[in-house]
């Protein structure tokens, strides 16, 4: 870059603008002046935003005259969107249970209700994708302790699980089979369940265990082992195992009892949101028909 | 004076605008302006109106942007979000579509189509009407203010706001229904964003084209920078011969007198005195020349008094100057229009169009889209069997409901089902019946016998049950998905 010396303005011959003393080989820059209304709207926006400085709050600890804040504006929303929600929600607490089915609409609405609340109340134990984990039942499939129609989780979920405080609470509990029983006994008896839920065959040892279970195990879980939902008994047959199937979680919890808990959630929930979350878990995929209703044959597919 | 000029009076830094006041010209390309403006405007004014039957499944408006529900419509095309690339398409086709023409006739965009020549000659046109021509205009910019300039001003300025109403009230009807929206408009009770749309418009339209004008061109305006580039020796653009005009009228003694030749230009200034943004053509090729032709008309009817040929400014380009003034013949436009670089462009403008056409017609209108549950992937049933979960959604692009049959191929072993029925009623194919013109979204259960840990990809197949076999709605859509054992 060249710099020309200050001095008399030298004039562009082609153009007669005068040129600002710059070079870059061989290009000089014309000193073209600025059209007058451009400077009017660089004005314009400096007294806009000295105004927008006094109306909105722009300055530390200064609030706008106008008394906009981003608080406000959020509660504004959330109290639209709560005013928004509150003839769904009406609905849905008018709708019996067993009859959200019947009104698609209002069950979509319940279940995606259910989605936000489990998010915030659920997901501690059983997961985000309410897929659980040892000893937090899986949701998801179709394998149900104390029901798995939408009116039995939602007791599930008023009274809780062997909930402390709670007299209406879902409640069981399993001897702790080792003041019971010997150390071969157990073996046995683990023996015979491995043996009824198809994950050995069967041997001398089940054989006797099968004996064991009929005397000690049948009036909870039943002769087949197939469980007991009126008293939460697992069953013992099928593929799902809340603690694990193998030979040393199912000594162990022959041998201690398990005693899982959930909370009642009556104390700490409203009602309809109770009901939402039944309909969540139910929709899940496991949920099983209420009693009197028919599965429906090609369904509309809403939008 | 303004207060700038008073902080640091006489700094130069800040240049007044100087009114133009275009005198009225008849010529063949003030009437090709003339057709241009008309055409513009009427397309732009009654597109919206223009109905379309499509059924009672989607509006009956012709063009219309659905912005709300997500829809483009253009009589019988009808574009979905997923389609986009059909808009990026267009305007991949409108930038080379203005290369095209910028280099096969410079900036004609500028000078005829662009909307800010448009209105800002139907503009300039009212101010002719309440205002007279160039002289009585001037006379009346510079005559102080009585009531008789007050009325003036006020009569056009009403008139031009009328018509920046009407340009910001056309603009809506493009994103909803029309008659609807006007109705609404009228009684109060259109959106918002109806009314601010309409009072942005207004305001930019009664700014730009009655007192910006050719500001907007000059300063604001990034294509006349762009023109520099895209400009060659062979595009047309408006030129002084200054071989044949020079010397002009005060020179022409002192050439006689020397022997000299004498020029045809007689320094009439009827070109400068036409100019929407009154440039000097005679001083060369410039950003401020919109190349409109309207000094071409002033000047051949002016050469056409004198009995001199016509052309003394004319579209020419700078090969054929650099010919003529060697004394050559130009080459024939139609030679210069049709050279290789024009050609290129006009090939890759027309595949584009041709290949966009021949996709919308082969295109289907029945989609399948899947995501895969993540949380938890794999469900172990009671028995023992596996599940696996989609969020499937079925795009129904036509505009009535459908039946479609949803079937598994592979995964032997597999049933599905979906979160409106029963675990019982799984089988390997189930019908659905989808809304129109919507996306259908439903949850899909796949459930297969257990087996070792891996994946095992099946194909979800949409099959139509309402159409003619082999016709193009009869086109099924297909989804290759994972089933995955753990």
């Amino acid at each position: 870059m060249t710099d020309h010396p200050a001095g008399p303005k030298r004039v562009d011959d082609a153009t007669g603008t005068s040129l600002v003393g710059h070079e870059w080989d061989g290009i000089e820059e014309l000193d073209t002046p600025l059209p007058r209304w451009w400077v009017y709207i660089f004005a314009a926006c400096v007294v806009f935003a000295a105004g927008y400085v006094v109306v909105y709050p722009a300055i530390p600890d200064m609030a706008g005259t106008a008394g906009w804040t981003s608080r406000g504006d959020l509660a504004a929303m959330l109290t639209a969107e709560t005013a928004a929600r509150a003839p769904k929600l009406k609905a849905i607490a008018a709708t019996p249970i067993e009859a959200l089915a019947d009104n698609p609409q209002l069950m979509r609405i319940a279940i995606e209700g259910g989605r936000a609340a489990f998010k915030v109340n659920c997901v501690q134990c059983h997961g985000a994708g309410a897929a659980g984990s040892r000893g937090y039942p899986n949701l998801n499939d179709d394998d149900w302790l104390w029901g798995g129609d939408i009116a039995a989780i939602r007791t599930t979920l008023i009274h809780g699980i062997r909930s402390p405080g709670e007299d209406e609470t879902r409640f069981s509990q399993m001897p702790a089979f080792a003041e019971i029983l010997g150390k071969d006994q157990i073996r046995q008896l683990v023996s015979h369940v491995r043996v009824i839920s198809g994950q050995d065959h069967p041997s001398r040892a089940a054989k006797a265990g099968a004996a064991l279970f009929a005397e000690n195990c049948a009036s909870c879980h039943g002769d087949a082992g197939k469980g007991n939902r009126a008293l939460g008994a697992p069953n013992l047959t099928d593929s799902i195992w809340l603690y694990g199937g193998t030979r040393a979680t199912l000594t162990t919890t022959i041998a201690k009892a398990r005693y899982g808990v959930m909370p009642h959630w009556e104390t700490r929930l409203d009602a309809v949101t109770i009901k939402m979350l039944a309909a969540y878990v139910h929709s899940l995929g496991g949920g099983e028909a209420s009693p009197a209703a028919a599965p429906a044959n090609e369904p509309d597919v809403g939008t | 004076m303004s207060a700038l000029d008073f902080i640091n009076p006489g700094s130069g830094l800040y240049a007044k605008r100087e009114p133009v006041f275009p005198r009225v010209v008849d010529g063949r390309f003030r009437r090709l302006k003339w057709l241009v403006m008309l055409v513009c405007l009427a397309v732009y004014y009654i597109t919206p109106w223009i109905r379309w039957d499509r059924g009672q499944y989607a509006p009956d408006q012709a063009v219309l942007v659905d912005l709300a529900n997500r829809r483009f419509y253009m009589f019988d095309i009808e574009i979905w979000p997923q389609e986009f690339h059909y808009v990026a398409g267009l305007l991949i086709m409108a930038g080379i579509g203005l290369f095209l023409v910028t280099s096969a006739v410079g900036r004609a965009w500028c000078g005829f189509a662009c909307p800010q020549t448009v209105w800002t000659d139907l503009y300039q046109h009212v101010e002719r009407w309440i205002d007279g021509d160039r002289n009585a205009q001037l006379r009346l910019n510079n005559a102080p203010w009585s009531a008789a300039k007050l009325g003036r001003r006020l009569g056009k300025w009403s008139i031009w706001l009328l018509i920046a109403v009407a340009t910001g009230g056309a603009w809506i009807f493009y994103f909803a229904d029309a008659p609807t929206l006007a109705s609404q408009f009228a009684a109060g009770d259109a959106p918002f964003v109806a009314y601010a749309t309409v009072g942005v418009l207004t305001l930019t339209t009664f700014t730009l084209g009655g007192f910006m004008r050719e500001q907007v061109c000059i300063y604001m305006c990034p294509w006349p920078r762009i023109q520099t580039a895209m400009l060659d020796e062979k595009s047309l653009i408006v030129t002084y011969r200054d071989w044949r005009g020079e010397p002009r009228t005060q020179g022409v003694k002192k050439a006689a007198s020397a022997g000299g030749r004498q020029g045809d230009c007689i320094d009439c200034n009827a070109c400068v005195a036409v100019c929407p943004t009154g440039v000097d053509i005679r001083k060369g090729p410039q950003l401020g020349c919109i190349n409109c032709g309207l000094c071409v008309d002033a000047c051949d009817e002016v050469m056409g008094r004198l009995n001199r040929p016509r052309g003394l400014i004319d579209f020419l380009n700078l090969d054929d100057q650099a010919n003529e003034r060697a004394g050559a013949r130009p080459v024939p436009v139609l030679k210069t229009l049709l050279r290789p670089r024009t050609l290129i462009y006009f090939a890759i403008w027309s595949s584009i169009g041709l290949f966009m056409l021949f996709t919308l017609g082969e295109r289907a209108r029945l989609a399948i889209d899947s995501a895969q549950d993540r949380n938890p992937m794999v469900v172990t049933m009671s028995d023992g069997e596996v599940r696996n979960g989609w969020t499937l959604k079925l795009r129904n692009m036509e505009h009535r409901p459908r039946r479609v049959t949803l079937a598994m191929a592979g995964l032997p072993g597999g049933r599905l089902w979906s979160d409106a029925m029963d675990r019982r009623d799984a089988a390997r194919s189930i019908t659905l019946q989808l809304a129109p013109d919507a996306t259908n979204v439903l949850h899909l259960y796949v459930i297969a016998p257990g087996g070792p840990a891996g994946e095992t990809p099946f194909t979800l197949t949409a099959t139509p049950r309402d159409a003619v076999a082999g016709s193009r709605d009869a086109r099924a859509a297909a989804r290759d998905v994972k089933f995955i054992r753990q």
